[in-house]
């Protein structure tokens, strides 16, 4: 997902991306407490994804111990984590 | 437990569940309030550092985020000590939006409890509590561990007696 970190050399005109611009991740980590079909759901309320793509990212974050549940600018992983703290899930925000 | 009915999910409580569910809600209502510690793990764990590897861009953000997070978990708890029966036994019914808000108070306790019992992923809770009884049945490690897998299977069947949420 990262973009390129130098622009192309034949065309100059497109500006530098500095490193700050990358976008940013939202990670959901493993824990002993939350039932995976609260999780399950909790991607789906919050993220609108289907059944199965919540599924998925649940296993993801069981079986890895953590995923990587959006991607985007700081500001909008930082309310994403925060929602999900009010939902009582481990997340971070870290560059992708 | 909790049962689909209509567009409602109704669960029928006995007189020790309704208190043991105003227990649990009022000590998180308790941690939330007079009991704050940023050094209680349980704290820790309701309130996670954003970024771990940068104690300072945390603290800011906390400083900004904290309230309202501080604020929602007190307004879920709130809503499984407004739905229940003053005491005695009766039944609870939620529409979707108390349904969400319980199943987030009743996670908050779970974490809480999760976390004070040292729940760990390879833990065992069928075994974790023949342990405890055999050591002493009448043990506040009993009783916790009892009421952390009922609020499990509560939670459970909350989410089970929800409708399905359509994609966005």
């Amino acid at each position: 997902m990262a973009l390129p970190q130098v622009a192309p050399v034949e065309t100059p005109q497109i500006e530098e991306v500095p490193a700050d611009d990358r976008p940013w991740v939202t990670i959901v980590w493993d824990d002993p407490v939350n039932l995976m079909s609260y999780v399950t759901w909790v991607f789906q309320k919050l993220f609108g994804y289907s059944k199965d793509k919540a599924e998925e990212l649940m296993l993801d974050v069981h079986h890895k111990g953590k995923a990587v549940v959006s991607t985007g600018a700081r500001e909008r992983m930082e309310m994403d984590a925060s929602q999900l703290h009010g939902y009582g899930l481990w997340a971070t925000v870290d560059r992708a | 437990m909790f049962r689909r009915n209509g567009n409602v999910c109704v669960a029928t409580f006995a007189v020790d569940e309704v208190r043991v569910l105003r227990k649990v809600a009022g000590e998180v209502v308790g941690l939330l309030m007079d009991g704050f510690d940023h050094g209680d793990p349980v704290v820790e764990r309701l309130f996670p550092d954003i970024y771990p590897d940068q104690p300072d861009d945390s603290a800011e953000f906390r400083l900004y985020t904290e309230g309202d997070l501080k604020t929602g978990k007190l307004d879920q708890a709130g809503a499984i000590l407004a739905a229940l029966p003053d005491d005695g036994p009766g039944e609870v019914r939620l529409d979707g939006e108390e349904a969400e808000a319980w199943l987030r108070a009743i996670n908050d306790a779970r974490l809480a409890m999760g976390t004070r019992l040292d729940i760990q992923a390879a833990t065992d809770l069928g075994e974790e509590l023949d342990d405890a009884v055999a050591e002493d049945p009448g043990s506040s490690r009993v009783f916790q561990l009892s009421v952390y897998a009922y609020l499990g299977y509560l939670q459970e069947s909350l989410l089970n007696a929800l409708p399905e949420i359509e994609p966005r």
